[in-house]
């Protein structure tokens, strides 16, 4: 306790009991971690087409229900042949960059002229993800995988390291909102145009329904060329519907 | 072999520059029975002699599969050798488990040769006695690497090494233009015909053994019974040597 004290002190505890009382109380309880996420993305779209793979996400990182920084890049490119997208906290996400760009700089500088594919990177990151998961200690993230090989290669990994690939990959509200529109309009040969409208589509019930985007995107392409990731655009919405205008209309 | 006040640790430069230890162990490597490597563009073969201790033991073996992809042939102390190739397993194991692909061979050799490197740098060990033929087909192709105790590495289209290599060398020197394009077939009976000269005993199924890797084809090791279709080539340019002594007599 304080060194001064007289005995009616006590019945006012000073502050720094209660730190000292609170850091012991720490010491002795289990040791927790990071189990909730605080800077958040939202859903990350991604579709196989005729040329290879294109992802598509907001630019929006939320502050729990605030829309704080708005103009955020939530998919990279990690080398010539591979991108990934995510979703969940950012922090992790931008941890997540740095130990892939760690990989490819490593890669670069070995310089023998072969470089890792989107499976290889797929893997390392499950592999990744899933250790920290065994930590208690996870990349709070939802991971979209994507690359171009003799052929597109479009997969995802979660907080927990479960991986899977497919040829349509939605994180977040996007599993349950834009999924089924995906796959409802979804053929293996789309073209560049019709992929593009595909996703713009499905972003755009996503900015109308979810509560936590907003009307501004990234969207990305992986093809025998390399990766290309567009700069911020916006996409057209429609507000004067009668019954958006007012709900209570008799008809 | 005290040559000189300089070659007492591995860790004692000599006035001309050397570092004799080192040297002594690249020595411990001729000592070893051959060892030949070569490829195509897309094969690689490894061929060994296999030295007996006694009439009544079994032949050493030399070479082993690393991995699908890879294998190596080694020549010296083979016990330093089975260390290595423990080291190369898991590391390919690892690898695969983290990337879920190959790992590609020349990076696992600089490995491996940074690790030969360290104990040509410490007080309390020594360095490996061994020398490593390492070939495998990854994403850059066919490759061959020679391995040895300095930690130097190089990648080869052939390699000789072990006891009277120049001879298997002097015959690589004299046909490698060819192998880029050559079959497996042809690949195998070049790295038996180089191994003949470096062998001090005739060649049989018994006491050499050989390997191949490369496109679509895993590391496979081919010995006693699976070898014997091959002897032939060697046989047969030992019949016609036979012809031309007898003639030269004539």
């Amino acid at each position: 306790g304080c060194l001064f004290r007289s005995q009616a002190a006590t019945a006012f505890p000073c502050a720094m009991d209660e730190l000292r009382a609170a850091s012991m109380e720490a010491k002795q309880a289990p040791r927790s971690r990071t189990t909730q996420p605080i800077v958040t993305g939202a859903s990350v779209l991604a579709i196989t087409y005729k040329d290879g793979v294109m992802m598509m996400a907001d630019t929006l990182a939320s502050y729990g229900s605030m829309a704080r920084f708005k103009s955020v890049q939530r998919i990279t490119k990690i080398n010539g042949g591979s991108m990934i997208g995510a979703s969940g906290e950012y922090s992790d996400f931008q941890c997540i960059k740095e130990i892939l760009e760690d990989l490819t700089d490593e890669e670069f500088d070995i310089d023998d002229g072969a470089t890792m594919d989107a499976k290889q990177i797929h893997s390392y990151l499950s592999r990744t993800m899933y250790n920290a998961r065994t930590k208690v200690q996870p990349f709070y993230n939802q991971v979209v995988v994507a690359g171009y090989k003799d052929g597109g290669y479009l997969g995802a990994v979660d907080m927990y390291g479960s991986t899977y690939k497919e040829n349509i990959v939605a994180t977040g509200y996007g599993m349950y909102l834009a999924l089924p529109l995906l796959r409802k309009g979804w053929r293996a040969d789309l073209t560049e145009k019709e992929a593009r409208e595909l996703l713009e589509k499905s972003m755009t019930v996503l900015f109308y329904r979810d509560c936590r985007a907003i009307n501004k995107y990234n969207v990305a392409k992986v093809t025998k060329a390399g990766v290309e990731i567009s700069k911020p655009y916006s996409l057209p919405t429609q507000w004067s519907y009668k019954r958006f205008v007012n709900p209570h209309l008799s008809e | 072999m005290f040559r000189n006040d300089y070659d007492t640790d591995v860790t004692t430069f000599s006035p001309a520059g050397r570092i004799h230890q080192v040297e002594y162990a690249i020595a411990a490597v001729k000592q070893g029975s051959a060892c030949v490597a070569l490829k195509s563009e897309d094969y690689a073969v490894l061929a060994c002699v296999m030295r007996k201790e006694s009439e009544l033991g079994s032949h050493q073996e030399k070479l082993f599969k690393v991995d699908d992809h890879m294998g190596i042939g080694i020549s010296g102390l083979i016990a330093d050798g089975r260390v290595l190739c423990k080291y190369l397993r898991t590391e390919c194991l690892s690898h695969k488990f983290v990337f879920e692909a190959p790992i590609q061979v020349g990076r696992l050799v600089k490995q491996l040769s940074d690790k030969s490197q360290k104990f040509t740098q410490k007080m309390e060990k020594r360095p490996y006695g061994v020398g490593l033929l390492v070939i495998g087909y990854d994403a850059t192709g066919a490759h061959v690497y020679e391995t040895v105790p300095s930690g130097n590495y190089f990648e080869y289209i052939a390699q000789a090494m072990g006891k009277r290599s120049q001879s298997a060398r002097t015959y690589l020197e004299k046909y490698f233009k060819e192998f880029k394009s050559m079959e497996l077939g042809n690949l195998i009976e070049h790295a038996l015909k180089s191994l003949k000269g470096a062998s001090e005993v005739p060649l049989t199924k018994a006491n050499c053994a050989v390997a191949y890797v490369g496109k679509n084809t895993p590391f496979t090791i081919l010995a006693d019974e699976k070898i014997a279709p091959y002897m032939s080539m060697v046989e047969d340019d030992k019949k016609e040597d036979a012809k031309q002594e007898a003639k030269d007599e004539e």
